[in-house]
């Protein structure tokens, strides 16, 4: 009897085994940087954190247009305007077993907003979060926010007793040179495990069968190949060989050869990133410029003629193809319904020579800019174009592009804004004005607590004053008229100079349908390989 | 006086200049019998002269941020459909002339290539001296070394110190590091053959009758290695320096290519390929064909004199 047994176990494994071997499919993919570390509090990041949002999950969680779903959270209401009441699904367990609880989410709060996390304005420091039970939490805020949970989605949520075990409770910063343990090892309760990831080789993925979700799961990959191929070149050229399902992005001057080939087709359309410059207004003396004793960025006409002397036409037809659109506020035209009442300041290098002078500088000066090289589309080429242009009002730019690894460890909060003229690109991650405002436009304080990605500490109190209203007023028009107000200040100081929202391309093969996030997000649970 | 040795008259009022000792010589005559030396020597002489005048030749300067348009990017060669005359060889992804990127790259990468190749020798050169005329353990030492050394690729060698040189000096920019980096790495990488071939002519010359009479009257070894051995000595390490020439440009344009050698802002010629690569589907070929093109020609020609040199210096080939 026991041998039938077994023979006929043998007989189902084997069958089974057949069966999985039949569907098993592995989505290979590549992006342009590589994901520095696994630890999802490093760097915020929208590929970062996309990525590592296949592994760990927020309480909530972004569907195919970007609508907020619940995800960790069953349900949730808003108690009184301070108070928050979050229910939290029961069943779920981490990728180690552990259950997932109450704990684990004052736990996240409390890591998330620890002073080597890059994510702290996930949530306010004077929120304060209270276990009421082990499925439910209460966020206690200190005056009504009623988009608190807008960028929660990106806000995994980590085991405690995982990090504990393992001393891995402090956040791996993006400067720190020693990966931390939650830096190469992952537990989240997402939809895939992470089975392996060597930095800037390959990291790979794995479906898990103990989803909560697994029943309604709308992807038929079990396994992911995530390689990040910096040259464009090759990047491409894997995708065409079929060596790749996906890879992005597909530089913009390949959009019709990938799109022309037979078995890939390339995805476009408007990304709701928008590139900007940044000058340091913060510091008395540059750190990387040749005028001493002063800080010539500080004086807004010397912002404005950097703005006028950037030719933002030649840069969306010669280096985008196209394929941009020149922006005049800090937030895509999609998230902000008043944008059409602002314009770009023409492009004029004679009244910015003008500027120049007028503000004491005219022989220009030099001063170094930070590029990353392999973060944004054609990034480089961009500063190097920025740069030429900047030549002409005789300005000198000492240009140094780095991969993001390097230009974020440098820039970053955690390594003290070391910068003095720079290009990032931003998405609000709530998808909100409000984001950009207190993000980047905000008062930074020193050490960087309050607006944390202002690298160059543009500062004015009358816009403070309007983000913190923006923030309780609940009635949209109202609201968006504020913004409006915030952002036209903001505009003519020059706090920054905004240069374009990108095109989002992605390079797919006709066997792989997947959902195409006008943020550049990738979820690995959209994917589906025939 | 009757007929005797000639005096020394006689022997100052022939012809003995250095440009009578040229023509006469074996090494022109085998120059001047072969045609295919001849263009080379022209191609590498163009280079050379078009790179070191590059600042007054070439129609545009790459360097100087202001003359640059990027209403002027990737247009084509002057004679494909769209070109401009301005730019014969068309413009890269900047609006930078294709042709003066090639004159200031060539430039580049000959001032990288002869200086590692100087660099190379006068440190192989030195230690195989040393190591042949003065043996013992020290010689053991050195040439162990080499044998080890030998056993890495030299490509390797290269991208190791070049990353050594980066780590230590973290915060200086590339712009600045890059030529040193370039000639120590690549020149480090190289030593080894100068100073295995030198200390092998060195043990046998070290035995000569010359060579045992200058220690006789008592002069320093320093100054016997250097005014009687070494001059015996230079005809393979001529050979050697003009073939690792060549070896030493593609080496740099490969780690340019890599993305450790020159930076982007002062391109060498593997920069210039590595910057055309990312056109090359979307049909913008000539950014990366022309400075491709140049460099294999560059390389060609000086492999061949350096072929040529070696024959012509070959006692048994003459």
């Amino acid at each position: 009897m026991a041998f039938r047994k077994l023979a006929v176990a043998a007989g189902l494994t084997v069958a089974l085994g057949m069966a999985t071997s039949a569907q098993a499919e592995t989505f290979k993919y590549a992006f342009q940087g590589e994901l520095k570390g696994l630890d999802p509090y490093s760097l915020n990041e929208t590929f970062s954190l996309g990525t590592l949002g296949n592994v760990y999950e927020g309480l909530t969680r972004r569907g195919p247009e970007l609508e907020i779903q619940p995800a960790l959270a069953e349900s949730w209401e808003v108690v009184e305007p301070t108070r928050w009441r979050f229910h939290l699904r029961k069943g779920v367990k981490f990728h180690n077993g552990n259950d997932f609880t109450a704990d684990d989410v004052v736990f996240s709060a409390d890591r998330v907003r620890s002073q080597e996390s890059d994510l702290k304005t996930r949530i306010g420091a004077d929120v304060k979060v209270e276990k009421v039970d082990d499925y439910t939490v209460d966020f206690v805020l200190p005056g009504p926010n009623p988009i608190l949970h807008y960028e929660w989605d990106t806000w995994g949520i980590m085991d405690k007793e995982w990090a504990e075990e393992n001393d891995t409770v402090k956040v791996m910063s993006a400067s720190d040179e020693s990966p931390s343990y939650a830096g190469l090892h992952a537990n989240g309760t997402g939809p895939f495990k992470i089975t392996g990831h060597e930095t800037g080789v390959k990291t790979t993925f794995e479906e898990n069968k103990d989803w909560w979700d697994y029943g309604n799961k709308k992807f038929n990959i079990d396994s992911v190949e995530l390689t990040p191929i910096g040259s464009d070149a090759t990047r491409v050229a894997a995708l065409l060989s079929g060596e790749l399902d996906m890879v992005y992005p597909v530089p913009v001057q390949d959009i019709q050869r990938v799109d022309g080939n037979d078995g890939t087709r390339a995805l476009t359309g408007p990304e709701l990133r928008t590139i900007f410059l940044g000058m340091d207004q913060m510091r008395d003396e540059l750190l990387y410029s040749n005028v001493k004793g002063k800080n010539p960025f500080k004086d807004p006409k010397v912002r404005m003629a950097f703005y006028q002397a950037i030719d933002m036409e030649a840069i969306k037809q010669k280096i985008m193809r196209g394929l941009a659109t020149p922006s005049a506020l800090m937030i895509s035209p999609f998230q902000f319904a008043l944008s059409d009442q602002f314009e770009r300041f023409p492009y004029d290098p004679e009244a910015a020579k003008k500027l120049l002078v007028e503000a004491g500088y005219p022989d220009g000066f030099e001063v170094t800019m930070d590029c990353p090289n392999d973060r944004y589309v054609n990034d480089e080429a961009i500063c190097q174009a920025v740069v030429s242009m900047l030549a002409k009002i005789g300005v000198t730019v000492d240009l140094n592009a780095q991969p993001k690894a390097k230009y974020f460890a440098k820039v970053l909060q955690s390594n003290g804004f070391d910068t003095s003229f720079y290009l990032l690109g931003w998405t609000p991650g709530s998808f909100d004005s409000w984001n950009i405002l207190s993000n980047i436009i905000h008062c930074r304080s020193e050490e960087g607590s309050e607006a944390p990605f202002n690298l160059g500490g543009y500062c004015n109190p009358k816009v403070d004053e309007i983000t913190a209203k923006v923030l309780v007023e609940n009635d949209p028009d109202k609201r968006n008229e504020m913004i409006a107000e915030a952002f036209k200040i903001h505009m003519d100081e020059v706090g920054h100079i905004p240069l374009h929202q990108q095109g989002l391309a992605w390079g797919v093969a006709d066997d792989v349908e997947l959902a195409q996030r006008a943020d550049n997000t990738l979820m690995f649970y959209h994917v589906n390989k025939n | 006086m009757t007929s005797g040795p000639e005096t020394r008259a006689e022997f100052l009022s022939k012809p003995h200049g250095f440009t009578t000792r040229v023509l006469d010589s074996d090494i022109l005559h085998s120059f001047k019998q072969s045609k295919l030396t001849m263009v080379a020597a022209f191609v590498t002489l163009a280079f050379i002269i078009g790179a070191a005048f590059a600042p007054w030749i070439a129609p545009h300067n790459p360097f100087d941020m202001a003359s640059i348009d990027l209403m002027d990017s990737l247009l084509p060669p002057a004679w494909e459909e769209g070109g401009d005359s301005r730019f014969p060889l068309g413009t890269d992804d900047q609006g930078r002339d294709i042709l003066s990127g090639i004159l200031y790259g060539a430039r580049a990468s000959l001032a990288v290539g002869f200086a590692s190749v100087l660099f190379a020798a006068t440190l192989g050169i030195t230690l195989g001296l040393a190591a042949g005329y003065l043996g013992g353990t020290f010689g053991t030492i050195v040439m162990r070394i080499a044998d080890i050394q030998l056993t890495f690729p030299s490509i390797l060698i290269a991208l190791l110190i070049d990353g050594v040189v980066h780590g230590l000096f973290e915060g200086v920019s590339r712009a600045d590091t890059a030529y040193w980096v370039l000639i120590v790495s690549i020149g480090l990488s190289f030593w080894v053959q100068y100073a295995r071939t030198v200390r092998a002519s060195t043990m046998v010359e070290r035995n000569k009758e010359y060579v045992q009479a200058a220690r006789l009257i008592g002069i320093p070894p320093g100054l016997i290695m250097l005014r009687h051995v070494l001059p015996n000595v230079m005809g393979p390490v001529l050979v050697i320096a003009t073939i690792n020439l060549a070896v030493a440009i593609i080496l740099e344009a490969t780690l340019s290519f890599l993305g450790v050698g020159m930076p982007s802002t002062q391109p060498s010629l593997g920069t210039l390929i590595d910057i055309g690569q990312d056109f090359l589907f979307s049909g913008e070929w000539w950014i990366t064909i022309f400075p491709g093109f140049a460099l294999a020609a560059l390389v060609l020609a000086v492999n061949l004199l350096g072929d040529w040199l070696r024959d012509a210096l070959n006692p048994k080939l003459r």
